[in-house]
């Protein structure tokens, strides 16, 4: 007698032109660690979201039966009192109000007419405790570094009372340290008697952490895997997920790269007059034509800073040194005049401050470079319409046309429009800021594959990543940064990630 | 029939403005038995809305990119007394006047966007700053002489004439403006041909198109509703000054917006502004153009009103902003940003003035006007939110 806490049966749900789950099933055993795992766009996140009510019963086919009885959800509210918590990518914290207020939103405990504090502060204290977080807390979510919010985002779930966790990509945004931390709460927490469903595009923490493993792709079950009875591992996994194998993770690249230099930086200060700090300091570095140079380091070493301070200093850092640029001096005091010179910026966050959401993706593609699809300030509609379809054509990326807005592709689609912004401004060096964070393993080869072609064609690109084996599988040399700095530079053929982590974390 | 179904469904939003419209057009002219659909009273209708609508044009612009300007309506009265002041006691002649006057209009929707674009100061507050100045700077500018009457026929023209009959004639259709008909059969042509060469290009391009009996039956409801509007307008005294002024300010913006490298920037910045900047977009610019632009429109607005009542007074423009804010709302604006059309707010506008206009016919007591405007204006925008969840 199998004892399953969540069975979803024969789930299929579909958008307009789009079938996103086809007869999906799924069965969660009481106290696993159960992971999905799958290409994006394979429909993990949209089971998800049925399974919380989001999409409401009636906009979906199949059951949902959880703890043995047939449930039908209108919304987060109803999945949350069955004892359903979700927790997304995207915190669901405001971050002007201290912990414990975050922790009580919505519960909060009342006294006559009014708030109890100090019974919410005690209470706050003892679900802090449950994910072995040791902060006051009446401090700010906004004071709290990311790994921390993310507990708190938790915490806050277990105060609904939940059994059964589900946790969306929990790790996407937190560091090596905060993530394995994250993995002990939830192994924690199995043993107190929650389940958990996590999705994690890191095979290497499914592996380290899952139970169960269920595999989806093009919006089917592929195979539930019991780690009790089957020998799994990466390349297995990665089998399942993409239907081949990729024998090698990171293309081969040919070209070598040339002699010249394209761009040098020395002597690189910048201080943030918001902050009150200098956020980079005395940075030496430079990259050959055709080169890919790989920029590691922790979160907020200022890699982020360092490549904004170059592409035309948006914030408006104080700066002092040299930036050469093919053989000049430059300097630059707005984007424009960086990607005029042949510098281009891939920001980290596509959907923060890379891509224009709610716009189609014609206009995203030719939105840094639209005087080469006008003449006097007049759009020539048809340059622009071919141009975005020989860019969703040579990069595939798949849409069912270029009038589609770009927040309804999958993360690596949205990646691949931003390339092509890019490619269609044709610059000299590109700095690509995280070039796979958060997409699938498919996109993610099709990725390096560009990039590769990108170098073969002459362009040089610095390449910022949080993933040593992308850094070290993609670079032809690597600089490490820490604390606004670069610690070390190596060849990447004799680096290794030790190597890298130790540069990392020297002060 | 089933396609057509989903064609509405489709462009609910779209379409859901343009059948407001007609409902509303439809409902009055019941109720006041025709009078509302008569000629006189349509041209009436129209030219109350140009001074409204070129405003709503220019605040769509400055919605569409996050922010709100609330200085526009005593600026535009400001700047019609100013306009007022040149002709009547500085004796200046037409043409100097109007354009010393949208000069100062694009002035002062820079001295806006300073504090904004610079400094990053919320344009609510420099607006209303600018809210504060302008009615001040009315107040005294007309302090003196009270209501400055203006007696220059062709600038009174501007809001109260109509363009001349070139082809008038005794024998042929008597009492209707033929030069009006024949720019109405010229702007129906144009549509018909500007639809047929778009489809073409879609069709060219593999891009999904309405079937051929769809798309005719589309070509023959435009223009029948264009040949409608041009036949009532030339049953009265044919296109006005205010209506070509309102038209041809619709049709610049719309292209600009639609066509050009400065609209696809607006629209970049209004929907995603770091985007924008880190995509070599000049956001600060695109600020101080907006604003100036709404400056300008505030000008034109000013001298379309003052021309109307042929004078000047101290509480010209009072309201004026909001008036415009509504309609730009009603038309489909996004206070998100990014989203908005100035087509859609042309229409707003004239969902807003007909309802003034419908009511102030049948004599309905004007405390209920407002609460009945506020109730539309709510429910455009209920309409407009839920049509937009359906799509996401």
């Amino acid at each position: 007698m199998n004892d399953n806490i969540l069975e979803m049966r024969h789930i299929t749900k579909t958008f307009p032109g789009v079938r996103a789950l086809n007869d999906v099933s799924f069965a969660v055993r009481r106290g696993e660690i159960h992971c999905l795992v799958g290409e994006n766009g394979a429909g993990k996140s949209t089971l998800m979201k049925v399974l919380s009510g989001l999409y409401p019963h009636n906009e979906f086919e199949g059951e949902i039966v959880l703890n043995g009885k047939k449930v039908e959800f209108n919304g987060i509210h109803d999945s949350e009192e069955a004892g359903v918590g979700i927790i997304y990518q995207e915190l669901a914290l405001v971050p002007e109000m201290t912990v414990y207020e975050n922790l009580m939103l919505g519960h909060e405990i009342r006294r006559g007419m009014t708030i109890d504090v100090h019974e919410m502060i005690r209470k706050a204290e003892d679900l802090l405790k449950r994910v072995r977080l040791s902060i006051n807390p009446t401090a700010k979510i906004k004071d709290l570094g990311i790994g921390k919010k993310q507990l708190v985002v938790i915490a806050k779930a277990l105060s609904r009372n939940v059994s059964l966790l589900i946790l969306d990509e929990p790790t996407a945004t937190l560091n090596e340290d905060d993530c394995e931390n994250l993995l002990d709460i939830i192994r924690m927490l199995k043993m107190q008697g929650v389940t958990s469903i996590m999705i994690s595009h890191k095979l290497k923490e499914v592996l380290s952490i899952a139970e169960t493993i269920t595999v989806l792709r093009d919006g089917q079950t592929i195979c539930t895997l019991d780690r009790r009875m089957d020998d799994v591992n990466e390349q297995v996994l990665i089998r399942h997920m993409v239907g081949r194998s990729i024998e090698n993770i990171y293309p081969p690249r040919i070209s070598k790269p040339e002699e010249t230099i394209s761009i040098e930086v020395k002597n690189w200060n910048a201080y943030d007059p918001k902050l009150g700090r200098k956020v980079l300091n005395n940075v030496n570095f430079y990259v050959r034509k055709g080169e890919v140079v790989g920029l590691a380091g922790l979160v907020g070493s200022g890699r982020t800073e360092l490549a904004r301070s170059l592409f035309g200093n948006p914030d408006k850092y104080e700066i002092s040194g040299d930036l050469i640029l093919k053989g000049e001096k430059r300097r630059f005091s707005h984007p424009s005049q960086a990607i005029k010179a042949g510098l281009a910026y891939a920001t980290e966050d596509r959907k923060a401050n890379g891509l224009i959401l709610i716009k189609s993706i014609q206009e995203n593609i030719s939105l840094a470079n639209l005087q080469e699809v006008s003449k006097n300030g007049l759009i020539n509609e048809e340059l622009d319409k071919q141009t975005a379809l020989s860019f969703v054509e040579s990069l595939s990326i798949k849409t069912p046309g270029i009038h589609q807005l770009v927040m309804n592709l999958s993360g690596g689609n949205q990646q691949k429009v931003s390339v092509a912004k890019w490619l269609f401004v044709g610059p000299d060096v590109l700095i690509f800021d995280e070039p796979t964070r958060g997409i699938d393993v498919g996109a993610k080869y099709e990725i390096y594959n560009i990039i590769n072609d990108l170098v073969a064609k002459g362009m040089s690109i610095l390449m910022i990543s949080s993933e040593l084996p992308e850094i070290l599988g993609m670079s032809d040399r690597i600089y490490v940064v820490a604390n606004g700095t670069i610690t070390g530079e190596l060849d990447a053929k004799s680096a290794t990630q030790e190597a890298i982590m130790r540069l990392a974390t020297q002060y | 029939m089933s396609e057509f179904m989903t064609v509405v469904k489709k462009n609910v939003r779209e379409y859901g403005m343009y059948i407001a419209l007609a409902a509303i057009m439809a409902v009055f002219t019941i109720l006041s038995k025709g009078i509302f659909i008569s000629s006189r009273n349509i041209a009436n209708l129209l030219n109350q809305t140009g001074y409204i609508a070129v405003l709503a044009v220019g605040m769509t612009l400055v919605i569409v990119i996050r922010h709100i300007d609330l200085s526009v309506g005593f600026l535009s009265g400001f700047l019609g007394a100013i306009a007022a002041i040149a002709l009547t006691q500085w004796n200046w002649s037409l043409l100097p006047t109007i354009l010393f006057v949208l000069a100062l209009g694009v002035i002062a929707g820079l001295f806006t966007a300073l504090p904004v674009a610079s400094l990053g100061i919320p344009a609510f507050v420099a607006s209303l700053a600018g809210w504060l100045i302008y009615r001040g700077a009315l107040m005294l500018v007309t302090a003196g002489t009270g209501t400055i009457i203006i007696p220059n026929e062709a600038f009174n023209a501007i809001g109260n004439g109509y363009i001349p009959d070139i082809l008038a004639s005794e024998t042929f259709l008597p009492g209707v403006h033929k030069t009006t008909l024949l720019l109405g059969a010229i702007a129906i042509v144009f549509a018909i041909f500007s639809q047929i060469a778009d489809r073409k290009r879609k069709i060219q391009y593999k891009f999904e198109v309405s079937s051929s009996g769809l798309f005719a039956a589309q070509l023959i409801f435009v223009s029948v509703i264009l040949g409608f509007i041009t036949w009532i307008l030339a049953g009265y005294n044919g296109l006005s000054w205010t209506i070509v002024i309102m038209l041809a300010v619709v049709l610049v913006y719309d292209f600009i917006t639609r066509r050009t490298v400065l609209g696809r920037h607006i629209y970049a910045v209004g929907g995603n502004p770091e985007a924008a900047e880190l995509s070599g977009i000049r956001v600060k610019k695109i600020t101080f153009v907006v604003f100036a632009s709404m400056g300008f429109l505030a000008a034109l607005s000013g001298i379309l009103f003052t021309a109307r009542l042929k004078s000047a007074t101290p509480q010209a423009g009072t309201l004026f902003e909001m008036d415009a804010i509504a309609s730009a709302y009603i038309g489909g604006v996004s206070a998100a940003g990014g989203v908005g059309s100035i087509s859609g707010s042309l229409i707003g506008a004239l969902v807003y003035m007909s309802l003034m206009n419908g009511m102030n016919l049948l004599g309905t007591d004007i405390s209920l006007q407002y609460i009945i405007r506020g109730l539309v204006l709510l429910l455009a925008v209920i309409f407009d939110v839920m049509t937009r969840k359906q799509k996401a």
